[in-house]
C-alpha cells in the first residue's frame, strides 16, 4: 500500500522534474497518436530517456508503457530498484547472454501477451559515439516476428544527451523533442538483415537533418 | 484604496476592456471565415488572443503579490528564455559545467541582487563578474574547439535572457521623489507600450501593409506596419503618463524610444533565428511560439528605459 503510494508519488514528481526540466514537447506522426498497444524503439543516449518517451506519452498510453532495461543496472540498489520496478514496472533482462537465466525476447513477449506495451532500445546501450544510431541489436527483430501483430513505432529523442552528456551529475535545462514515427511491421518474407535496416532507416529519419548544434 | 490601486484597477479593467473586444472579432471571423478551422491565419490569431489572456491572468497576479511576485515571474522568464537560447547554440561538452553555473548560479544570484536592492552589484554582476568567470570554467576543460563563439554563445544568452529581461523588475528599486510606492505602475507602463507596439504593428501591417521593411530578417514586417504601429503605440503611452512620473509630452517620447528600441530588437533577435535556421524560438505559448517570441522587444527596450528614467528621475 505504502510503497505502491511512493511508487505513485516519486512517477509523478519525476514526469514534473523531467517536464521543468526539458519542456519536452511530442510530435505525433500525420496518421495520428501511436496505437493502444505498440513497441516503441528509440534512440539510447541517456538514462534518461524512457523517462521522457513516458512523460509525452498521454495518459493512456502511458499507464500501459513498460520499459525494457537491463537488470544488472536496475537492481544494484534499493533505490535504483524502487525506481525500476515499482515506479516504471520496468520489464528488466539480463543482458549477458553468458550469464543469463531467462530469454529476454520471451520475457517480453510475455509482456505483451499481459496487454502491456514497450518501450525498447535496440542499439542496445547507450550512444557515447559520434555516430547518430549504433547497429541494432537482433532482439527488436525476434520480438517482432513472435508477436508479428504489435505495431512497432519508432522513437527519435532530440537533445537529451546535451541535457546530461555522460559523467555530469547536473543536467541541464534544455528543450527537448520527441518525434514519434509511422508504426512499421515485420514483413511475412522479410529477412532479419532487412528488417533491421528498415527498422534503422525509419527511426533515423526521424532525426533532425541540422547537426550544426553539435559544432 | 490607494491610488496605486485604483490606477491599477484602471489599467486592467481597460486592458481587459481590449482583449474583450479581440475575443469578439476573433471568434465573428471564425464563424464567417474559418467555421471548420481551416483558416491557418484566423485560428492563430485566436491562439494568440487566448494566449494574451493568459498573460495578463500571469502578470496581474504577480502584480497582487507583490515585489517577490514580480521578481519570481521575470526569474521564471529568464529561465525559460534561457532555456531557449541555449538549445539552439553551439555547445559542447565542455560546455556543461559553465551552462550548469549559468542557469543555477549566475541567474539566481542576479535575481537575488534585485531582491536585496544591491543595486550596486546587479549592474555588473553579470557583466564584469558572469563574463569573466564562466570562460574560464569552460577553458579549465581543455577543450579549444569553437572556443571564442562557444563563449560569446554563452554570454550573449546570459545578457539577453537574464541581464536584461531583469531590467523590468528592476524598475522597482528606483526611488522618484512624489511616486513612492508606485513603481509597479512603470513596469505597467513599460510592458503595455511595447506589446501594444507589437501588437498594433501586426495590426497596422495586416490592414495596411504593402512594403516590406526587412525583408531578409523578418518577411511580415511592413514599413506601413511600422509606421502605423509606432505612431499609435506612442500616443498610447503619450495618454498612460497618469500611471508614470512624466508629463505627457515625456511619456510620449519615452514610448517613442521603447517602440523603435522594440522594433530593432525584434530585428536582431530575428536575425539569430535565421541564423540557426528556425521559425520561432520554442513552443511555450500557443499561437505565438517560444517565449523569446514575445519577450523579444521587451528584453532591448527594458534596460534603456530602466537606465533614462533612472538618470533622469531617480535618486538611486
Amino acid at each position: 500500500m505504502i510503497r505502491d503510494f511512493l511508487a505513485k508519488l516519486a512517477s509523478v514528481a519525476i514526469m514534473m522534474f523531467a517536464r521543468a526540466l526539458t519542456a519536452a514537447r511530442a510530435l505525433w506522426h500525420e496518421t495520428g497518436l501511436p496505437p493502444r498497444q505498440s513497441v516503441y524503439f528509440a534512440n539510447h543516449s541517456s538514462h534518461g530517456d524512457f523517462i521522457l518517451i513516458w512523460a509525452v506519452l498521454p495518459p493512456w498510453l502511458r499507464q500501459r508503457a513498460r520499459p525494457v532495461a537491463g537488470a544488472e543496472y536496475w537492481l544494484k540498489s534499493k533505490l535504483t530498484s524502487f525506481i525500476g520496478r515499482d515506479v516504471f514496472n520496468a520489464v528488466l533482462i539480463e543482458r549477458d547472454p553468458a550469464a543469463r537465466t531467462s530469454d529476454p525476447v520471451e520475457q517480453m513477449a510475455t509482456a505483451l501477451d499481459e496487454g502491456a506495451s514497450l518501450i525498447v532500445f535496440p542499439e542496445g546501450t547507450r550512444n557515447q559515439t559520434d555516430a547518430k544510431l549504433l547497429p541494432f541489436k537482433s532482439g527488436l527483430y525476434h520480438l517482432a516476428r513472435k508477436r508479428p501483430d504489435v505495431a512497432l513505432v519508432p522513437v527519435w529523442i532530440n537533445n537529451l544527451n546535451r541535457v546530461m552528456p555522460k559523467g555530469e551529475f547536473v543536467p541541464i535545462p534544455l528543450i527537448c523533442t520527441i518525434n514519434f514515427g509511422e508504426p512499421l511491421k515485420v514483413e511475412a518474407d522479410e529477412s532479419k538483415e532487412d528488417f533491421i535496416a528498415r527498422a534503422q532507416g525509419a527511426l533515423l529519419s526521424l532525426a533532425p537533418t541540422q547537426t550544426d548544434n553539435e559544432a | 484604496m490607494s491610488t496605486t490601486t485604483s490606477d491599477m484597477v484602471t489599467l486592467l479593467l481597460g486592458v481587459g476592456g481590449i482583449l474583450l473586444f479581440a475575443s469578439s472579432v476573433g471568434y465573428v471571423l471564425q464563424r464567417k471565415l474559418s467555421p471548420d478551422g481551416s483558416n491557418g491565419a484566423i485560428e492563430n490569431l485566436n491562439a494568440r488572443i487566448k494566449a494574451w489572456w493568459a498573460m495578463v491572468f500571469l502578470i496581474a497576479i504577480a502584480f497582487i503579490a507583490g515585489r517577490v511576485g514580480v521578481l519570481l515571474l521575470f526569474a521564471f522568464c529568464s529561465f525559460a528564455a534561457l532555456r531557449e537560447f541555449i538549445t539552439l547554440i553551439n555547445t559542447r561538452r565542455a560546455d556543461h559545467w559553465a551552462i550548469a553555473a549559468a542557469f543555477f548560479l549566475a541567474l539566481p544570484i542576479n535575481y537575488y541582487l534585485l531582491w536585496a536592492e544591491e543595486y550596486g552589484i546587479y549592474a555588473i554582476f553579470i557583466p564584469v563578474y558572469a563574463f569573466l568567470l564562466m570562460p574560464i570554467i569552460a577553458v579549465l576543460r581543455g577543450d579549444t574547439q569553437n572556443f571564442l563563439l562557444r563563449i560569446s554563445e554563452v554570454q550573449w544568452a546570459l545578457m539577453i535572457c537574464v541581464f536584461c529581461a531583469s531590467h523590468v523588475p528592476a524598475l522597482l528599486t528606483l526611488q522618484i521623489p512624489g511616486y513612492e510606492g508606485r513603481n509597479v505602475l512603470l513596469i505597467a507602463f513599460l510592458v503595455i507600450v511595447v506589446q501594444s507596439s507589437d501588437v498594433l504593428q501586426y495590426v497596422w501591417g495586416k490592414l495596411f501593409g504593402r512594403t516590406k521593411i526587412a525583408p531578409k530578417l523578418s518577411p511580415s514586417k511592413t514599413v506601413e506596419g511600422f509606421v502605423g504601429g509606432v505612431a499609435s503605440a506612442t500616443l498610447l503611452g503619450a495618454s498612460l503618463w497618469w500611471i508614470t512620473p512624466f508629463t505627457p509630452l515625456q511619456a510620449g517620447v519615452m514610448s517613442l524610444i521603447i517602440t523603435l528600441m522594440g522594433f530593432f530588437g525584434g530585428l536582431v533577435m530575428s536575425a539569430i533565428k535565421r541564423d540557426r535556421g528556425v521559425k520561432d524560438w520554442g513552443h511555450l505559448i500557443e499561437g505565438h511560439g517560444g517565449l523569446i517570441d514575445r519577450l523579444d522587444s521587451v528584453v532591448f527596450s527594458a534596460p534603456i528605459f530602466f537606465h533614462l528614467t533612472r538618470y533622469w528621475w531617480s535618486l538611486t
